[in-house]
């Protein structure tokens, strides 16, 4: 009894962990989007730029996570469906401190979802902006 | 060796031009825009600095360069807040602190829809030599700028102001109107006005490599904005408007620089008045403060 009561507890904390991961709040229909630029080599180099430019500063420059912004190199980002990675740069979650980058071009927003996709952490010579404090 | 007086002027004039153009400065926030906002808001924690200048000579008076320094945080995804420190030199009058903005914008909706609205509350306490333009409100017009400064400066103007910021991206085109009202704390007439603007980056594609003169890091665009009168006096008579053709120009390194050429379009506006202004963005620099003051590694 007392197990069962135990794993009980460990599936809804493990559920309640779950239900705060953004990629698993997005609605369903997101994940229909293709991305247009998949498996482009150059799109992944440009999104790398644009990483370092845009998303660095929070996610850390190897995509580990600082502080409350979550780790991005990990199967639940570069596993996720593109549509789904594209949905939430357009939405952004304003509860949970990630902006909106809807100002992007639609272009640039998939190239970098390119590069989010991909499984290995970004070479150092990967023609980007240094990620530096400034942008 | 002392300086003449015509070349302390001309020392004053640099050190002014110099104040605008050696800030450094960011992606702008607004896009090319000067007097529209969109709602991109600020990046949680991200503090940017700009500035914004304005020069021009109205029909019976001085040349003068209005600067505005602004600077914006990010306090929440959802809330940015700014403040601007004003000042102005006109040719022949001297240079002036003309006061202070404390602005608000808050984004009303969660998500990104087809139109996104944003209030936008700013109190300002300026004097009325103040020549920034940042926004066209009621009657304003060419006579607010050749007022001489020894008596624009005595006169306050402690006002509210709220705007409703509605706008959307659209393939690679922002649209942005923004609805204007205001109030001096006195016992004056609420206010009106207008600004729209519409703009477009020269490339939606990024380039692999890191470039400054890339399409990707041109944005251009025009803006319209004006005066509707007042509560009492509601329409487009004896109003000042402009439209404005803008261009932003961001660098890799990260300071982003804009233009704009706006020209009046009614017999109550300044017939050309010239913006520019360089913005820089610094990521983050709550949590690195926050570890400066704590004495950890930034």
């Amino acid at each position: 009894m007392r197990r069962a009561f135990h794993a009980g507890l460990c599936a809804l904390v493990g559920v309640a962990g779950m239900a705060g991961s953004l990629v698993q709040r997005v609605p369903m229909t997101a994940a229909n989007s293709s991305n247009p630029l998949e498996g482009s080599e150059s799109a992944r180099r440009a999104g790398a730029k644009l990483y370092a430019r845009e998303c660095a500063a929070c996610h850390g420059a190897n995509r580990e996570g600082i502080g409350k912004a979550p780790r991005l190199l990990q199967p639940e980002v570069y596993a996720a469906p593109p549509g789904v990675l594209f949905w939430i740069l357009r939405n952004g979650s304003l509860r949970r401190g990630m902006p909106s980058f809807a100002h992007l071009p639609e272009p640039q927003r998939w190239q970098i979802i390119t590069f989010l996709r991909r499984r290995m952490p970004p070479e150092p010579s990967a023609g980007a902006d240094s990620g530096g404090l400034g942008r | 060796m002392q300086m003449s007086c015509r070349n302390r002027k001309h020392a004053r004039w640099l050190a002014l031009l110099a104040a605008g153009l050696w800030q450094p400065s960011a992606r702008a926030g607004e896009g090319p825009f000067f007097i529209t906002y969109t709602h991109q808001m600020e990046e949680p924690g991200n503090l940017e600095f700009a500035t914004k200048n304005l020069a021009g000579q109205p029909a019976g008076g001085n040349l003068f360069l209005g600067s505005a320094t602004e600077f914006e945080y990010g306090a929440k995804a959802w809330w940015t807040t700014e403040l601007y420190l004003d000042a102005q030199g006109t040719s022949g009058q001297g240079t002036l602190f003309t006061g202070f903005r404390w602005e608000n914008r808050f984004r009303l909706l969660p998500r990104e829809h087809w139109i996104n609205p944003v209030l936008y509350v700013e109190f300002e306490d300026i004097n009325e030599a103040d020549k920034t333009l940042l926004e066209v409100v009621g009657h304003d017009g060419v006579d607010d700028l050749t007022s001489p400064n020894n008596e624009a400066r005595y006169g306050k103007q402690r006002e509210i102001e709220t705007k409703l910021i509605l706008s959307s991206h659209y393939r690679g085109w922002t649209i942005a109107e923004n609805i204007i009202a205001e109030k001096n704390v006195a016992h004056e007439p609420y206010e009106f006005g207008y600004a729209v603007g519409i703009s477009r980056p020269l490339g939606l594609f990024a380039r692999p490599a890191r470039c400054n003169l890339c399409a990707e890091n041109f944005e251009a665009g025009i803006e319209m904005y004006g005066g509707l009168g007042t509560h009492n006096d509601f329409g487009l008579h004896d109003t000042s408007h402009y439209i404005a053709p803008t261009l932003a120009w961001s660098l890799a390194g990260g300071p982003a620089l804009r233009v704009s050429t706006g020209f009046g379009l009614t017999g109550n506006s300044a017939r050309l008045l010239l913006r520019f202004g360089v913005s820089y963005e610094i990521a983050q620099a709550g949590r690195a403060l926050r570890k400066l003051l704590r004495g950890g590694p930034s």
